[in-house]
């Protein structure tokens, strides 16, 4: 038997001395410009403060300057990998602010595409989650891969890959190219098989359930207090999904279910997005057979020069990070008075601390990366 | 969930002293808000939040406003005696509206599965009276975005256990999001300046080129 090696030194007042490590902002795991001031007892983690701003350019005042329509461009930017699903909690809020309705193609299209960015954001987070723990390379490219496989049809529909400015007020820019049902219908129906391959490569993974199964656990009180949304939420069994719960949009047609993890541990929080990737693909196949023809805007709408009458609304939609909502006020000019963004990231990092006390700084990684964070929405 | 009126009877009625008023929304989303005061805001929440029927378990949305001084002209038509007989004149009249600044929360209920309910709290002006109480410890989801109001607005927020700044750097002294902020001149050279780059551009150089 080994005698352990170390013991823990003791500092002149006789307090135990701790280790003050500033992880980031360059840190190939805290996923853009991110910084964490973590105080180590050894290698157990007793202090840890998220540092922000990093990539802080003040987009609600840049938003306050420009006029309605201007803004969705730099919707996209927030947060940069659904940029779609940006589009739409924000022509969602200046349909309510402005009272448009939105024809039933346009609603059907919109679905289509959140539940395709919903696929995008669970397959890459579990990539780069498996990235944190060490799986170098091979999980995330053949996340990226599929990825790949739906910005392609991203292009062909919006003309850009990720910054796609596709969704207006009262509808969509324009309407899908000859073949693009067809060409999604092909990849929903070959993308169980990736689902399949990814599970039978990792979920089973003695190291993968060794470093996520009890670690980062959050309580469904603790959770809902701090505004937990998303994925995360319903890892620990909090049954609150805003496609079920508001039924925006044509959501109330579908049928689909909502995972629900038990634990709250990071195992769960993975579990959660793959199931989650499963109940979109429900959703897809049910919208791609619907989806009637007809105008994929409403003729009232107008874009430009838009001035909603003096009053405000707050409109949210479940993105594939959690509960993304606008807030504007207007004050009948042609630009919002106020502009705001509810940031499912920034909110869903408050209990960071919580879930990392009395781990290691190794599982603070694999925490953080289970958290799913966009730096470009949570510093705005 | 009940209507506004309702349960803003229902708040007086279950904390003592506590004044609730309701504001209304012109637009189309109908979303009234109910604005509280300052001294019994804490109590109230926690009311909001633990009352069996009610269950506002998860504070979403917590932002800040801007208000300041504006001065209304409205038209009054005023009875007047204009060269013996009475008639009906227009008259101009200049109102001021007081200058705050607001914190704006939207609640709803997990639980219950309803909502918003968005409450308004006001400071007295936007100078030196800026406090208002934290619903932090109401609400953790508020930490973060009380602590964004304050960088960004510059509201107090009594009560908070870590009022920093989180966007903007700690040496950095005035508030963004304020309507009358004034960007710093940090004019960079540019070879090609051209629109209100190039007026900028004569201020810092004269003939639009350094040297």
């Amino acid at each position: 038997m080994i005698a352990p090696s170390a013991t823990l030194e003791l500092g002149e007042s006789g307090e135990p001395q701790l280790l003050e490590v500033s992880l980031g902002p360059q840190h190939p795991s805290t996923h853009g410009v991110f910084r964490m001031d973590v105080s180590l007892d050894g290698e157990t983690v007793v202090k840890l403060k998220p540092v922000f701003g990093y990539l802080h350019r003040n987009h609600e005042k840049i938003a306050e300057k420009c006029s309605y329509l201007g803004s969705i461009p730099y919707t996209d930017r927030l947060d940069y990998i659904c940029s779609l699903t940006n589009n739409w909690a924000y022509a969602m809020t200046v349909e309510k602010l402005a009272g448009l309705g939105v024809p039933e193609r346009a609603e059907y299209i919109r679905v289509i595409l959140s539940e395709l960015t919903r696929l995008i954001n669970h397959s890459a987070l579990a990539g780069f989650l498996l990235q944190d723990m060490g799986a170098l390379g091979t999980p995330l490219m053949y996340a990226f891969r599929e990825r790949e496989k739906i910005l392609d049809l991203f292009e062909s529909l919006t003309g850009a890959r990720m910054m796609c400015n596709y969704m207006r007020f009262g509808g969509c820019r324009c309407d899908l190219p000859p073949g693009w049902i067809e060409q999604t219908k092909n990849l929903v129906a070959n993308f169980p098989k990736f689902l399949d391959e990814f599970e039978s490569l990792l979920t089973g993974n003695e190291i993968l359930r060794a470093r996520t199964e009890g670690v980062g656990v959050l309580t469904p009180q603790l959770a809902v207090n701090a505004g937990v949304t998303g994925p995360m939420l319903r890892a620990t069994g909090v049954n609150y999904d805003i496609r079920k719960v508001d039924q925006y949009g044509v959501y109330g047609r579908f049928k689909f279910r909502v995972p629900l993890g038990e634990r709250g541990d990071v195992f769960d929080r993975y579990m959660i997005r793959i199931l989650e990737m499963r109940e979109s693909l429900k959703i897809l196949e049910q919208a791609l057979r619907d989806i009637p023809a007809g105008p994929i805007i409403d003729p009232k709408a107008k874009l430009r020069n838009l001035r909603p009458k003096a009053g405000e609304a707050y409109g949210r939609i479940e993105g594939p990070k959690g509960e993304l909502g606008f807030y504007l006020i207007s004050d009948g000019g042609p630009n919002p008075y106020r502009y705001r963004i509810r940031p499912p990231s920034l909110i869903n990092l408050t209990i960071l601390e919580d879930m990392c006390l009395g781990r290691t700084i190794a599982d603070a990684v694999v925490i953080l990366g289970s958290v799913d964070i966009v730096l470009g929405e949570v510093d705005r | 969930m009940e209507a506004l009126e309702q349960l803003k009877a229902r708040v007086e009625a279950a904390v003592p002293g506590a004044q609730a008023e309701i504001v209304p929304n012109g637009s189309p989303a109908n979303q009234p808000s109910l604005s509280l005061d300052c001294g019994h805001a804490r109590t109230v929440a926690e009311f909001l939040r633990d009352d069996p029927d009610l269950r506002f378990d998860y504070a979403s949305n917590v932002t800040g406003v801007d208000w300041p001084e504006k001065t209304i002209k409205e038209k009054i038509k005023v009875k007047k005696l204009v060269s013996g007989v009475e008639k009906e004149v227009e008259e101009v009249c200049e109102r001021k509206t007081p200058a705050y600044l607001e914190a704006v929360y939207h609640l709803y209920s997990m639980a219950r599965k309803h909502g918003p309910l968005i409450l308004r709290l006001r400071t007295e002006n936007r100078s030196d009276k800026v406090t208002l109480p934290s619903l932090t410890p109401v609400w953790r989801s508020c930490e973060f975005q009380e602590r964004e109001i304050f960088d960004l607005y510059g509201i107090i927020f009594e009560g908070h256990t870590d009022l920093r700044r989180i966007l903007m750097w700690p040496e950095f002294t005035d508030h963004p999001m304020r309507k009358d902020y004034v960007e710093p001149d940090d004019y960079e050279y540019e070879p090609t300046p051209h629109d209100d780059v190039l007026t900028r551009a004569r201020q810092h150089y004269p003939g639009g080129t350094p040297a």
